[in-house]
């Protein structure tokens, strides 16, 4: 137990007085920025304006799509579609019987769905109904149903997707209203808790429920834009979507 | 973005900051004994009363001081887990190996953000605690849910300060947070799977808890200015659930609490040296 006050993790560079620049590397690695310059941001942004199709392949981009709307609404009906994309999956899952009924497996994707369902209601509750996206339809028949495995790993990545998208998004709601982003924060926790949960399942004892795929070497979980995302989940949603607002409100905030 | 260019710059445009930035320690020397300004926690402690009253740390900086004396209080904690033969069983080393890897790169990456030396930080333990909680694996399990379940409560109360904060430094402090405070619940729930419970806190399923205050205030029907636990009672909304019979249960799971910067402090006290 001496060590424990003891102890001094050996630390790679300088740091003080001068620019700790290892750490400032590792810092700038944290937030993405260290290959990207500013005018190539820019540039990146422009072009995820413009050009669409390319960077979100699977989904139904439509200018006349269901927009997100305006504002702090956009994230909300950000975060209010991919619930109901979840809670359509889980639906899915033990419709189609996936999981022997009874078995442990079983009983975790109901209760995950429980979740969902309660997170979907929830943003259609606080969501006013003249600035809501309506219900979705989503089209999950390319997932084979019978395959346990299969089925675990769309879930896994779901949740890993919520989880990056909740993480993108939270920085982008207006001060005015930091309510939006506590109770964001309250559900992104529950859907990381359902991502490590479902990776216990697919490697009991291993270290995939946190793992480096999914955290960084500086321990911070990735997070993904509007795009990324839209690309992972886009090709579940039948609807016709516009996320022009969003990306907008995305590429102001860089 | 220069998180060490961002400070510089906001030190000119506010000269306080800078006396902020650095630590108050001198200040604090000039005021306290030794021992005590040595502490962090008794930094911690002095939050300002402004922000406390939102449950805040302080500002951007004190707020991540505050994550900072979290993180070493975890990453010790499980090191010293490690260190002690045969506690941990083989079957579950990944799981703690993976979760105290993380725990330190938090601790480098915030002192990283402070500008600090490795460990400059560092907390004075109550070894009689540390000891207590590390002996046998059930007690070590309970323990590192108790920490990894309040540290996804401490970050996630501190998110709305650093955005109602607004500055460069908040903004770059807010992103990472969001992204350690996933991770932690990433890890609560192993610990929680672990143990064979429920991965979701709510009441009376928590196992052994080491204190009360760890899960007050979980179990919240109201969220923003609904009532979603009268909502699930109502026996059209409650047959969409799975497990009707469990609606508030659901609802209680479905939404993780905050916790305010000083009731954190008051449940991680009993780990250090020096009371707060």
């Amino acid at each position: 137990m001496e060590e424990l006050t003891s102890t001094s993790t050996p630390k790679k560079g300088p740091s003080v007085p001068a620019i700790p620049s290892v750490e400032r590397r590792m810092f700038l690695r944290a937030l993405g920025l260290t290959t990207v310059s500013a005018a190539a941001l820019l540039t990146a942004c422009q072009n995820s304006m413009n050009d669409l199709s390319p960077k979100i392949s699977g989904a139904r981009i439509s200018a006349d799509g269901v927009s997100f709307g305006e504002g702090d609404f956009a994230i909300l009906n950000y975060a209010y579609a991919l619930e109901q994309l979840e809670t359509a999956f889980y639906m899915a899952v033990v419709e189609k019987k996936t999981f022997a009924a009874g078995s442990k497996e079983e009983m975790i994707f109901r209760d995950i769905h429980d979740h969902e369902l309660v997170h979907r209601e929830f943003f259609k509750l606080a969501i006013p109904a003249d600035k809501r996206i309506g219900d979705l339809e989503f089209d999950v028949s390319s997932i084979d149903f019978t395959n346990r495995r299969e089925v675990l790993n769309t879930a896994r990545v779901l949740e890993d997707t919520g989880v990056a998208a909740y993480n993108g998004a939270g920085p982008l709601i207006s001060k005015a209203n930091s309510i939006y982003l506590t109770l964001a924060g309250k559900i992104v926790s529950v859907e990381a808790r359902h991502a490590s949960l479902i990776s216990s399942l697919l490697q009991p004892g291993g270290g995939l429920f946190a793992g480096d795929y999914v955290v960084d070497n500086n321990g911070l979980e990735k997070m993904l834009t509007v795009s990324e995302v839209l690309g992972r989940a886009g090709k579940y949603i039948k609807t016709a979507i516009n996320p022009a607002s969003l990306l907008a409100l995305e590429s102001s905030k860089k | 973005m220069n998180l060490f260019g961002i400070f510089s710059q906001i030190e000119k445009a506010d000269p306080a900051i800078g006396e902020k930035m650095d630590f108050s320690r001198r200040k604090m020397l000039k005021t306290t004994s030794v021992a005590a300004a040595a502490t962090p926690l008794f930094f911690a402690a002095m939050v300002n009363k402004a922000f406390a009253a939102e449950g805040c740390a302080g500002d951007a900086i004190e707020i991540v001081k505050f994550a900072l004396t979290l993180e070493y209080l975890e990453r010790d904690f499980y090191r010293a887990a490690q260190f002690k033969a045969g506690l941990v069983p083989s079957g579950a080393r990944p799981y703690v190996v993976q979760i105290a890897k993380h725990e330190a790169q938090h601790v480098d990456l915030l002192e990283g953000v402070l500008g600090y030396k490795p460990n400059q930080m560092q907390p004075k333990y109550n070894m009689a605690t540390l000891n207590a909680a590390l002996a046998d694996y059930p007690t070590f399990l309970a323990y590192a849910q108790a920490l990894e379940d309040t540290g996804v409560r401490a970050y996630k109360g501190q998110a709305a300060c650093l955005l109602e904060e607004d500055t460069a430094t908040s903004r770059t402090v807010l992103a990472v947070a969001l992204r350690i405070h996933s991770v932690e619940a990433r890890h609560a729930a192993a610990v929680r799977y672990m143990r064979e419970l429920r991965v979701w806190p709510s009441g009376g399923q928590n196992g052994m808890e080491p204190d009360a205050k760890i899960y007050a205030g979980e179990d919240m029907a109201m969220q923003g200015p609904i009532n979603l636990v009268d909502y699930f009672n109502m026996s059209e909304n409650k047959m969409k659930l799975y497990s009707p019979d469990m609606a508030a249960r659901s609802v209680y799971e479905s939404f993780d609490e905050p916790l305010k910067a000083a009731e954190v402090l008051a449940i991680a006290g009993p780990f250090f040296a020096t009371p707060m």
